[in-house]
């Protein structure tokens, strides 16, 4: 196992519909929680990242505001964007600058105000994430998007409404114990009944997709502090290591997608790497996070990083093998779909979960058998960005 | 004519492929081809990205394709309020064409499926916006 770069440090603030103060204030929520876990004062720190989508920012270059606030002046600060991956994308960069040699101990801040925007004005600065010369034009918005992923694959490979609605149904099982996430009430098959005005969740919003096949915008933060294997000795005495990291691109235009009946080529490729870079197998992942922001999504992942082939992703959820008791528990923090999905603070919040599982942490949503192995999955845009982290403990 | 002429709502208004719209206007929905290496590409694209050219003509996309995908939004953003319900899809020409539009509206939801003949054709909206949309072939 590589020993390189480590993890000693993680928060994340609750996951909130209108978050009560501003982007300062609820960075300072992921912030405090991450220094205090990893036992730090400002001055060990070398360098802070920066993370979000910046459409939903009012503030320009939040970075230099944000680094002010949390007592990380004179250090160097940046910000780094890759919409929902983010501070995936953040973690990808810190690692660099720690492998470098550049710095020390690196602090990767992801935030996200979605509450200052209407859904309607969200939907629209999300679909500008995409290709706003050739496809915006036609009115296009993220469930859209995922919409024709789900209708092409559902086509060929015989995944049906009632798989989506487990795959919710499972990351609301999680919510409820999740004390972080913005959805924590149960989801049951009665919600998804079609033509019954009570079934909150059945209504079309980009079909095939649902309302409850969506996940719930949220504010929120997460910190994910870094060091060197030095500074992690001497800080943690449960340092997680961040032993392999994919990323990958791919066209914005669905024009240019090969093949919707595959899922997200960032998310195979992605994987690719970072399994390579481990030296590990799918397999021998113990607890891994997906990016389900919606739940034909999770589907897709569970193909990309190989836990099944290509079309054979609905018979984890038949036979929910990644429920937390199952062969390879996916999402037992609730996910995006429940435990919300502030864009740029999601990934940081992906990694928070995995590490805590890897610490033997996680209380009510603890995975059994001392997991060694855990695995992050953060997609942005519509598979525009794929960011695949492997992590490992001593 | 400048590009904020083009779709249900334009984002952009200055291009070097605004011309795709002034054809448009007289019926054609054109593509782009490097005069140098004769890569194909749609949406058009002013720079060949395969031998760095800039020496680009315009094709007639071909008229006839598969519908790949499609989606019927039942929410819209901000600006597209009136639109909804409306179907996009995707349609593969072959020969790594593809293409991304709205379904027109006199297309009946049950006759719309994967896999089906469709073709294209501009459209003119009735503020004046032009666009292109997939149509049964
Ligand atoms: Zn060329």
């Amino acid at each position: 196992m590589k020993k390189e770069v480590a993890i000693i440090g993680v928060g994340q603030s609750s996951f909130v519909r209108g978050y009560e103060g501003s982007i300062r204030e609820l960075a300072f929520e992921a912030f405090r929680e991450a220094m205090q876990d990893a036992g730090l004062t400002q001055k060990e720190v070398d360098a802070s990242i920066f993370c979000s989508a910046p459409e939903y920012d009012k503030q320009r270059s939040p970075a230099g505001v944000l680094a002010e606030y949390l007592g990380l002046i004179p250090q160097p600060t940046l910000y780094v964007e890759t919409v929902c991956s983010s501070s995936s994308t953040g973690i990808r960069v810190a690692y660099g600058m720690i492998k470098s040699g550049l710095h020390d101990v690196v602090v990767v801040l992801g935030f996200q105000k979605m509450s200052e925007i209407t859904s309607a004005e969200s939907q629209e600065r999300m679909g500008r994430g995409a290709d706003i010369q050739w496809e915006a034009p036609f009115g296009t918005m993220m469930p859209a998007y995922y919409a024709l992923y789900a209708q092409a694959y559902m086509a060929k490979h015989g995944l049906t409404h009632d798989d989506l609605m487990n795959v919710r149904i499972k990351s609301s099982t999680y919510g409820v114990i999740n004390d972080r996430a913005v959805y924590r009430k149960p989801v049951k098959p009665e919600d998804f009944k079609q033509g019954d005005p009570e079934a909150k969740m059945a209504g079309p919003v980009a079909w095939p997709l649902r309302v409850g096949d969506c996940c719930a915008n949220a504010d929120g933060s997460s910190c994910i502090i870094l060091a060197n294997a030095e500074k992690a000795k001497a800080f943690s005495k449960k340092p997680v290591w961040v032993i392999g990291i994919g990323a990958a691109s791919e066209a914005v235009n669905m024009a240019a997608r090969p093949d919707f009946t595959k899922g997200l080529s960032v998310g195979y490729a992605a994987a690719a790497q970072a399994y390579k870079m481990a030296g590990v197998t799918a397999k021998e992942v113990k607890v891994a996070e997906v990016h389900d922001c919606f739940t034909i999504a999770e589907i897709m992942a569970y193909e990309g990083l190989g836990f099944a082939s290509t079309g054979e992703g609905k018979q984890l959820i038949r036979e929910k093998a990644t429920y937390k008791e199952g062969r390879i528990p996916v999402n037992v923090d609730g996910g995006l779909l429940s435990k919300g999905h502030p864009i740029g603070a999601t990934g940081g919040s992906q990694i928070r979960t995995i590490v805590l599982q890897l610490r033997g942490e996680a209380g009510a949503m603890q995975v059994a058998g001392e997991p060694d192995i855990g695995l992050v999955h953060n997609i942005g845009g519509v598979g525009l960005y794929g960011n695949v982290t492997i992590l490992g403990r001593d | 004519m400048g590009f904020e002429k083009f779709g249900r709502k334009s984002f952009t208004a200055i291009t070097k492929t605004a011309k795709f719209v002034d054809f448009l206007t007289e019926g054609k929905i054109k593509g782009t081809v490097c005069k140098d290496c004769r890569a194909k590409y749609f949406p058009p694209r002013a720079d060949c990205a395969k031998c760095f050219s800039k020496n680009m003509d315009w094709f007639d996309m071909p008229e006839r394709g598969k519908l790949e995908t499609f989606t019927t939004a039942y929410y819209a953003p901000l600006g597209f309020e009136a639109d909804p319900p409306y179907t996009m899809g995707v349609v593969d020409f072959g020969d790594g064409l593809k293409l991304f539009a709205r379904l027109s509206k006199i297309l009946k939801p049950e006759e719309v499926k994967v896999g089906m003949a469709v073709t294209v054709q501009p459209i003119k909206y009735d503020d004046g916006q032009i666009s292109f949309e997939i149509l049964k072939a």
